[in-house]
């Protein structure tokens, strides 16, 4: 396995100036990567069904063209439809048309303030808590306008979860943490069917073995990548169709990002994900789908594949080879 | 370069040193104030009792022990004349100059004896009876020549002692300065503070919660912002002729009750708790709120499992100190009618009281030596009480810090 690992990454078809850069990148980065995993026996014994798509890291995506790949027909979990979003007179958003299916991670990427945090935002209606934001255009959910009147916005957001930049639990116990969402939303009839979800999701999110011996401590007294992992066992708890992480991994440390990771990939046959990231690598690693936004506009959308190997556009090719961002 | 080091070091130094000066001038004050108080006011808390030989069959009592042992024993000593039969004995035993040796003090020790011991009035008895305040001012600091004669008589014959003055803490306002005591403006302090915080803390609490958490920001809640950060520096007696105004005059509730008081106290409280309470709830971290809204938690959700639980400790520090400045407060009181003379404790809300403040004021004003020492002791008492309720206040937010 480590061998594989730091084998440089010998793409079958002719690579681009983009993707020879990515590749670079990334050997300089695997020795780093392999090292974390031998001192972490966690992983290795947790995941052993999902190591090996984190050891092939992005080549595993870059050479699988079927996964990213849409047939025309197939309706999207979410689509938005020229979306514009103001904050007050400044225009954060212009014109973004996108659609996130089920069974697929989506990546959202671009430098910063381009305005890929702010769509995400859109998408189950964060924005809202801005008072001077204004959002127009169609986004929807289903086929249902999120922002009609009809929607109603505690529904959409137990419907569209979210994992934020910073991990963020409540200064409550870890079992508070993720009862909270299936409390306020009833989801739970009994203390024992409480239970029960408390630990699927905390299960899913791949924390159960390291807490479930001290559910009553705070949930802040975890580590920042078990914090993270326990705010996504908070947000599949309420039992989501759409799961928004804003820059999951930027406050953490590579083997808890390895871990956030390798969880992305756990959960991307249960949920459509949407994922906004800085980091490219993390982009190609992770998702099957890529939104290039830059100044508020989305550049190119399309199978994180192509559009890490053959972008359409200039600037994304620019921004994918570290020309700017 | 070296220069520039030095002197930076030399600011650093002067710096500390100025910080330290300060502390030192603050302490320095503090320690006065203690001193000044203890030395002046725990004399207060104590009393000189004499010795009187009281042959009740030469009195004209006419109590009979039988019906001092049933229910109307206080009423029957009351109608007695023990104040009487107290001076008789004192010329009896000390000469003419005793006949005002004793005071109300006394009157109230006697009678509360003869109750307990209904058969001491069929024989004769020696009690000993809390001096006369001019004779106890004498006996501590020293009077006029009369008295302290008197006192080194009653010394020689060893029937003057020195004892702790629990009717201090039981007696209530009194015109004998012997015969005072805190209780009624204590009580009175308590049923104030209790009607300030209950009427105070969840307006306070609520407001802050509305504004910060739900209101629109526009000109109207700006203006409200302003309106309630001008309050909280409104002299106290704007209060009190407000509190008179419109809760005497208009509302036409009791005069001098603690319901009055505890209302004016509250309207002076409120902007203190409001602001203090929306620095509290704005300082909870915006990604706790994003958390909950996340999940699917409604505003309201957020705001009472989340921000206000968050926010609590905070809130309850402003509050503490809104409340031990109501606390200390006399001059809205004063105007609503506090001031008035109070010698029974109130027995409710709406009964005339006095607080701990204005016993305080009244009692400096009065001309009587005696009241010297019992003002300096009600400072001591009132001191306490804050530290009391400061500390129980503290320890609840500590508490609640805690939990979360």
């Amino acid at each position: 396995m480590h061998m594989k690992e730091k084998q440089p990454i010998a793409p079958t078809t002719p690579v681009p100036a983009a993707s020879a850069a990515i590749t670079a990148e990334a050997k300089r980065k695997k020795p780093r990567a392999g090292e974390a995993r031998t001192k972490d026996s966690d992983i290795s014994r947790d995941s052993a069904e999902s190591a090996p798509i984190l050891a092939m890291s992005q080549l595993e995506n870059i050479q699988d063209s079927s996964d990213g790949a849409i047939d025309p027909n197939r309706e999207p979990k979410m689509s938005a439809n020229g979306v514009d979003v103001f904050y007050g007179h400044k225009q954060a958003l212009k014109d973004v048309s996108i659609k996130i299916y089920d069974d697929l991670v989506t990546a959202f990427i671009g430098p910063s303030g381009c305005g890929k945090s702010t769509f995400l935002r859109c998408l189950n209606r964060m924005n809202d808590t801005i008072p001077s934001a204004r959002v127009s255009g169609r986004i929807e959910l289903d086929g249902e306008d999120i922002n009609s009147t009809n929607m109603d916005v505690v529904q959409l957001r137990a419907r569209v979860g979210m994992v934020f930049q910073k991990p963020n639990p409540f200064p409550k116990s870890i079992f508070e943490n993720v009862a909270y969402g299936p409390r306020i939303h009833g989801l739970a009839r009994s203390k024992a069917e409480l239970e029960q979800i408390v630990e699927k999701s905390l299960r899913r999110a791949g924390l159960w073995d390291e807490v479930k011996d001290r559910l009553q401590e705070s949930g802040t007294a975890l580590s920042g990548g078990q914090q993270q992992r326990l705010c996504i066992a908070r947000a599949i708890a309420v039992d989501p169709e759409v799961i928004l992480m804003d820059e999951p991994c930027s406050a953490l440390d590579p083997i808890a990002t390895a871990k956030i990771e390798e969880l992305i990939h756990e959960l991307r046959g249960r949920y459509a994900i949407a994922i906004v990231t800085h980091n490219m690598q993390q982009a190609a690693r992770v998702s099957q789908r890529t939104a290039f936004f830059h100044l508020g506009e989305m550049i190119e959308y399309g199978k994180t594949s192509e559009m890490f190997t053959n972008p359409r556009e200039q600037r994304t090719q620019d921004y994918i080879t570290g020309r700017y961002g | 370069m070296k220069k520039r080091l030095r002197s930076r070091y030399a600011a650093e130094r002067r710096f500390r040193l100025l910080g330290l000066s300060a502390v030192g001038v603050s302490v320095l004050f503090l320690a006065f104030l203690l001193f000044t108080m203890a030395a002046k006011g725990l004399g207060g808390f104590t009393r000189y009792e004499a010795a009187l030989p009281i042959d009740f069959a030469k009195t004209d009592l006419f109590l009979d022990p039988a019906t001092l042992r049933g229910p109307d024993a206080e009423q029957a000593v009351g109608g007695a004349d023990i104040e009487g039969a107290i001076a008789r004995s004192a010329t009896d035993s000390y000469g003419p100059a005793a006949k005002e040796m004793f005071g109300d003090a006394a009157v109230r020790s006697l009678t509360r004896a003869i109750v307990r011991n209904p058969d001491m009035v069929s024989g004769t008895a020696t009690v000993w009876l809390p001096l006369a305040s001019n004779l106890d001012v004498a006996a501590k600091h020293g009077g006029d020549a009369k008295g302290e004669q008197l006192v080194s008589r009653l010394r020689a014959k060893q029937a003057l002692r020195s004892r702790f003055n629990l009717d201090f803490l039981s007696a209530s306002d009194a015109t004998d300065p012997s015969a005072v005591g805190v209780w009624g403006a204590l009580k009175g302090s308590f049923l104030t503070i209790m009607v300030t915080m209950l009427l105070a803390f969840p307006v306070g609490v609520f407001a802050a919660v509305y504004l910060e958490e739900f209101a629109p920001r526009n000109r109207w809640t700006d203006a409200i912002e302003v309106s309630i950060n001008n309050l909280a520096a409104v002299p106290s007696i704007i209060f009190g002729l407000l509190g008179l105004a419109v809760f005497l005059n208009v509302m036409h509730l009791p005069r001098s009750a603690p319901l009055v008081g505890g209302l004016t106290l509250a309207l002076m409280t409120m902007p203190v708790i409001v602001i203090a309470g929306r620095n509290a709830i704005k300082s909870v971290p915006p990604s706790i709120r994003d958390a909950a809204l996340g999940v699917g938690a409604s505003k309201m959700q957020v705001t009472f499992h989340h921000v206000l639980p968050l926010a609590l400790p905070g809130i309850l520090t402003g509050t503490i100190i809104g409340m031990a400045r109501a606390l200390g407060e006399t001059a809205p009181l004063l105007m609503i009618g506090m001031r008035a003379f109070i010698a029974a404790p109130p027995n409710g809300v709406t009964a005339p009281a006095t607080v701990l403040p204005v016993q305080i004021f009244l009692w400096s004003d009065e001309v009587d030596r005696g009241f010297v020492e019992k003002t300096s002791a009600a400072i001591i008492v009132l001191l306490l009480f804050m530290l009391l309720m400061n500390g129980l206040a503290i320890y609840l937010r500590n508490r609640f810090e805690r939990r979360w």
